[in-house]
């Protein structure tokens, strides 16, 4: 007995190292957002190109991603590529261009391509605040029925896409 | 070191704003204070200057002079922005063990003290008066030989 009590300091360094070790590999910027599995907050905002004023609505049906961006976002330049990719291979992708210039954002989709199956013009980030959105890129799974399902924060990879938004998107996507 | 001093505690909060009252200027004082940067996750709205700290100030303004309550408003951004948003956990399942650890630990500690105070007791001896008698001798032979 008065020998195991020797290994007590060895104990707790374990468990100690093990929780630290874990909590090494957590992104601490990664915020859970607290809307997910709740409806898409309602919105009423012009779109991009045209007058049309558009609803929640606009993403009901089916599965889409929902992705907040801005000319001014240097992450955004460097996701746009990748999101053409997910474009040409059937994900629909409504943009939602947050605090921004409308001209400068339909130059930069005439310039780098355009992913989107509508852009959403949230100009003075009221809608983004409605999200809780706190930077750009960011991403939302929006299932068919308006519900968010996923949040990403951040530029979306090829890496990311497949190890994190893609399994929650194609369990969403309503077999035919 | 004054200046520094001083230059830590600054406020990156830039607006000017023109309240209604005092109590309104407090209020919305003590829930800027309050409140986390999502962004910048270490300083409060007060202290921030990110964008998002900017557009959430406004925010709690608006929703100040809508009339809302102090909870109102931070449950409104808790809903949008998490319990993260918060630098005062709420009392909720999630956070009991939290806002319990120290209370915890406290009566763990007592309860250690208590029973190393117990032993220290037990291993107290008492002298029966043989022994007492033997001790007696021993140290008066002690004595002696000095």
């Amino acid at each position: 007995m008065e020998r195991l009590k020797l290994f007590v300091p060895l104990l707790i360094f374990l468990v100690l190292a093990l929780v630290l070790y874990f909590g090494l590999g957590r992104d601490p910027r990664a915020l859970p957002s607290a809307l997910v599995d709740r409806p898409l907050p309602p919105f009423s905002l012009p779109v991009l190109e045209g007058d049309a004023v558009v609803d929640e609505s606009l993403l009901h049906g089916k599965v889409r991603l929902l992705n907040v961006w801005g000319t001014w976002c240097v992450a955004c330049r460097d996701e746009h590529p990748f999101l053409l990719e997910l474009a040409n291979r059937g994900v629909a992708i409504v943009g939602l261009n947050y605090k921004d210039d409308p001209d400068a954002a339909r130059a930069w989709l005439a310039r780098l391509g355009d992913p989107f199956e509508a852009v959403v013009v949230d100009a003075a980030g009221r809608y983004g605040l409605e999200l809780g959105v706190y930077g750009a890129p960011e991403t939302y799974v929006v299932d068919a029925d308006g519900v968010i399902r996923y949040r990403h924060v951040g530029v979306i990879d090829a890496d990311v896409w497949r190890d994190r938004i893609e399994p929650v998107y194609r369990s969403w996507v309503i077999p035919q | 070191m004054v200046c520094w001093l001083l230059a830590s505690t600054a406020n990156a909060e830039v607006e000017v704003r023109d309240f209604d009252s005092l109590t309104e200027r407090e209020r919305y004082r003590a829930l800027i204070e309050e409140l986390r940067c999502p962004q910048c996750q270490n300083q409060n709205l007060a202290a921030s200057d990110a964008p998002i700290a900017q557009d959430l100030r406004a925010e709690v303004l608006r929703l100040l002079r809508e009339g809302r309550s102090d909870r109102e408003i931070i449950d409104h951004l808790v809903a949008r922005y998490g319990d993260f948003v918060r630098y005062r956990p709420a009392w909720q399942p999630s956070t009991y063990l939290l806002w319990g650890a120290p209370g915890l630990l406290l009566l763990v500690a007592a309860g250690a003290w208590l029973w190393v105070l117990r032993r220290q007791r037990r291993q107290r001896i008492e002298l029966g008066p043989e022994q007492r008698a033997t001790l007696d001798r021993l140290l008066d032979d002690e004595r002696q030989q000095r």
